[in-house]
């Protein structure tokens, strides 16, 4: 890095470039329609909803590590009627269970890393002013929030929250007390907020692109980002539907998903049949993959820009990525049956699906095997971001990897429900994808608020994360294996073969209990370096080449304070004969 | 080679015959893991020291790292098929979807519900007609009127099996999804209402097994355990012929 003072350093407070009137703190902090302010509202909420996902999971852990035992102190504050005497009911634990899976993807990380980074940084990237249709974003965050809420009120039931699972099968959901109604109210509207975030941002990135601006030279982000907008708007219509169909059993009477003959609890359900359970799977998982992907992507987006930037390279294979996710997008709706193999599926459907699945996994080993070649030949820079950005490829490789035997039909028979299962989605999404989503807050924090985080605690924030991780998920593979199923309430005490392999429950609780500690640098770094964050002498402290560091920090309504073209590719880092080792996509010269 | 095996992964002792043919995939897929996940580990270390930059302060393209990388690809398109069409579909054709070939079987019923296993034997290899509306009568709704089924078996999460003979279980479900797990035999089998699944297996181990209930199904879920006790022929004749005609 050199240390030259970057000459274009703006004045935010002279960078209005829009002229626009003066805005009443209501207008312009809460119903805004700008696409940063929207971004981070949703940063704020998601984060909320991704802590309380996480804390939901920590009661659930204590349970499984002392099954029966009171949880001390704050056992008794759960009333009661979930929690008598500090000891947690079997209701009460599904009900946490299906929570935590609900509110961990649908309004913690899909809405971080999709609509958070995708807010704030498709503009910015791709040189716009604003969104396609910022009232309709304006409408989308809100209706993320109403739905979101509405989920969490659903504790307060008499009943309590859906208890289900966040997979929600018949008969079993529809059989099920009124929390579930509560659960498929909200999907029905975060699905709405999602689907309209994703036309916003599909239109915005074909329809507001700078001159200049070709699909080749849009970074690998946007490219994410966009191939996630269309999974969300071609996956969830089913799963919207298939919601209504749920309520419609439930609240009048039809039977889309209950079979003849029912006999439930000692008495013959009383509804016509004719249904089928096996509906309610395929509509689910026809979203549930895809929506993997909406998981994974923007954080492979994120982290492609911070090791890009941070190696001082271009990435190697770039073309190859965006056609491997071009590839992935596709593939990724032609493989949903591999959650439903021993549901009594034929040799040939199963033939199918699970050599979908292994074809899916070849794109996804070229895109992790780019970005590692991109390190080769680097001039590597450890700083947070890079840390996180580097933290997350192994993860996330080791939990794609772990998905091999869970994707073979064969070996997902022993496999299917059980911890192992548990261990490898959350090698994808916790390691992986959550330490991803850090390093993109790390990373273009300076750009939002003109401080840095502070590095000691972002150092205290990343290896004891890291680390309990490992001792989170890893022993979960060890006890899959061994044959332990998941959303057990006793954490498996009730199996004798399971014995062998109980002493990692509270191993794992610990390490998770740890992990809650080591959130918390990361939480208090963020509200104080808000304020009294190391400020930057830069508007693009990192040095990167593309465009969201060519707006002032932080960028005001309307973004650039000057008309941007673009000449270049979105890494060029290190170009021969270049002044310094990187050249902005928007200066003319290199 | 079995024991090692067995502490690197660790399964619960094989039980089953047709297991065995699982266990091998399920070591040879790991082992594609491992080699996959300490190649590319190596790899990442030794980059990440070579090329920090505060030795490598110029950054360079290189284009064997590429060379290298495009093998790994083929190599592991390579892996994938070999373990799909020589494995993981032919295992499912026999063991999964097919059904047990061979006249001396033996068959069980199984009807799961919130939060039980309830099984049926015919001793005289005839299961009559059972139907819901005896299901306040009896837990599987045998009708008391068909002869054939006067000398039917029924228990509660008990199962008892003669080793050495291929077991064929039908299972069904009153009320919501189950799933029929039997760790040590390799099976697991959904078991879906409106629907008529089957899992099939051949124990050659005495002992007693635990079914785990493997599908959330309510607040008994996680209690929803059966037991199958594998015994020997002369046993297990005994034991038929003991409990004939009784339901409990
Ligand atoms: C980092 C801290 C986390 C811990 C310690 C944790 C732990 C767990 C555990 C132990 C289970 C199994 C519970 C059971 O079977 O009874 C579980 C389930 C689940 N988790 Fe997490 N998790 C974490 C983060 C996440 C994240 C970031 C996501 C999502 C993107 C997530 C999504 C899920 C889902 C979908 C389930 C399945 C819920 C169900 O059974 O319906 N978790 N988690
Ligand atoms: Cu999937
Ligand atoms: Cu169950």
């Amino acid at each position: 890095m050199s240390g030259t003072h970057d000459p274009a350093h703006h004045d935010p407070s002279h960078s209005d470039s829009s002229h626009h009137h003066q805005q009443s703190f209501w207008s312009q902090y809460v119903f805004s329609t700008d696409h940063k302010i929207i971004g981070i509202q949703y940063l704020f909420m998601s984060l909320f909803f991704l802590f309380f996902g996480f804390c939901l999971m920590l009661l659930m852990r204590w349970q499984i590590a002392y099954p029966g035992h009171p949880l001390p102190f704050i056992g008794k504050l759960f009333g009661e009627h979930n929690m008598p005497g500090g000891i947690m009911m079997p209701q009460f634990y599904n009900q946490l269970g299906a929570m935590h899976g609900t509110i961990m993807v649908f309004l913690g990380v899909v809405p971080l890393g999709f609509a958070v980074f995708g807010n704030y940084l498709i503009p910015l990237q791709i040189g716009a002013k604003d969104m396609a249709f910022p009232r309709l974003n304006m409408f989308s965050y809100w209706s993320f929030l109403v739905g979101g809420l509405l989920m969490l009120s659903s504790f307060f039931l008499p009943c309590g929250a859906a208890s289900n699972g966040w997979t929600s099968y018949s008969p079993l959901s529809d059989i099920a007390h009124d929390g579930q109604t509560i659960w498929l109210f909200s999907m029905a509207i975060i699905i709405i907020s999602s689907l309209l975030s994703s036309l916003n941002f599909i239109t915005t990135i074909f329809q507001l692109r700078a001159p200049g601006m070709t699909f080749e030279r849009l970074p690998f982000f946007i490219w994410a980002q966009l191939i996630t907008a269309f999974l969300l708007l071609l996956a969830f219509p089913p799963l919207e539907g298939a919601a209504f169909l749920q309520l419609c059993d439930r609240l009048l009477g039809t039977s889309f998903f209950l079979p003849s003959g029912l006999f439930v609890n000692g008495h013959v359900y009383d509804v016509s049949g004719g249904g089928n359970a096996l509906l309610w799977q395929h509509l689910f998982w026809f979203l549930g993959h895809p929506e993997v992907y909406v998981i994974i992507l923007p954080a492979l987006g994120i982290v492609t820009e911070i090791i890009a930037c941070n190696t001082r390279k271009n990435i190697s294979g770039f073309g190859m990525m965006r056609w491997s996710i071009i590839f992935l997008g596709f593939l990724s709706f032609v493989v949903w049956s591999h959650h439903t193999y021993l549901t009594g599926m034929g040799t040939n459907i199963t033939a199918f699906f699970q050599t979908t699945t292994m074809i899916i996994s070849i794109p996804s080993v070229i895109i992790i095997s780019a970005l590692f070649i991109t390190l080769w030949g680097g001039s590597i820079r450890f700083n947070l971001p890079m840390l996180f950005a580097l933290a997350f490829l192994p993860m996330f490789g080791f939990g794609g990897l772990t998905g091999l035997p869970l994707g073979l039909a064969a070996t997902d028979i022993p496999l299917h429900d059980t911890y192992y299962v548990i261990g490898h989605f959350h090698y994808v999404v916790a390691p992986g994808v959550v330490l991803g989503l850090f390093a993109g807050i790390y990373y273009w924090f300076p750009k939002a608020t003109g401080r840095k985080m502070n590095d000691f605690l972002g150092h205290l924030h990343f290896w004891p994360t890291l680390i309990t991780m490992n001792f989170v998920f890893f022993p979960m593979l060890i006890q899959g294996l061994m044959g332990l199923n998941r959303r057990m309430y006793d954490g498996g005490a009730t199996y004798n073969f399971a014995h062998g392999v109980l002493f990692w429950n509270v191993i794992i609780s610990w390490s998770a209990f740890i992990m809650f500690l080591a959130q918390l640098p990361f939480i208090f770094n963020f509200f104080y370096s808000m304020f009294n964050g190391e400020k930057v002498d830069s508007d693009n402290p990192w040095h990167s080449a593309t465009l969201e560091w060519a707006t002032p920090t932080p960028p005001g309504h309307g973004n650039f304070t000057k008309p941007i073209t673009v000449y270049r590719d979105p890494y060029s880092y290190s170009l021969e004969g270049a002044p310094k080792d990187y050249s902005p996509q928007d200066q003319k010269e290199i | 080679m079995d024991n090692l095996l067995q502490k690197l992964l660790p399964m619960q002792p094989l039980a089953s015959v047709e297991g065995r043919d699982n266990d091998t995939l399920m070591y040879l897929i790991h082992g594609l893991v491992l080699i996959l996940f300490v190649g590319w580990a190596i790899y990442y270390v030794v980059v990440l020291i070579k090329f920090r930059a505060t030795k490598n302060s110029k950054a360079v393209e290189s284009h064997t790292a590429h060379q290298i990388s495009s093998y790994v690809e083929w190599f592991v398109v390579v892996a994938e098929i070999l373990l799909l069409f020589a494995f993981s579909i032919p295992f499912w054709a026999v063991h999964q979807a097919g059904m047990p070939t061979g006249k001396d079987i033996l068959q069980v019923r199984v009807v799961a519900q919130q939060f039980a296993w309830n099984v049926r034997y015919a001793p005289s290899g005839k299961f009559g007609r059972s139907s819901a509306r005896f299901l306040d009568d009896n837990p599987m709704g045998l009708d008391p009127n068909d002869p054939d089924n006067k000398d039917n078996i029924t228990t509660m999460n008990q199962i008892y099996l003669p080793i050495d003979k291929t077991v064929l279980i039908t299972l069904t479900s009153k009320d919501v999804i189950h799933s029929f797990g039997l760790p040590a035999m390799r099976v697991k089998q959904d078991v879906i209402p409106g629907m008529t699944t089957h899992v099939w297996f051949t124990p050659n181990k005495l002992g007693s097994y635990e079914i785990a209930c493997s599908q959330l199904c309510g607040v008994g879920h996680y209690r929803m355990r059966g037991i199958v006790n594998v015994v020997s022929q002369s046993d297990f004749d005994q034991w038929i012929a003991q409990n004939k005609g009784i339901h409990d």
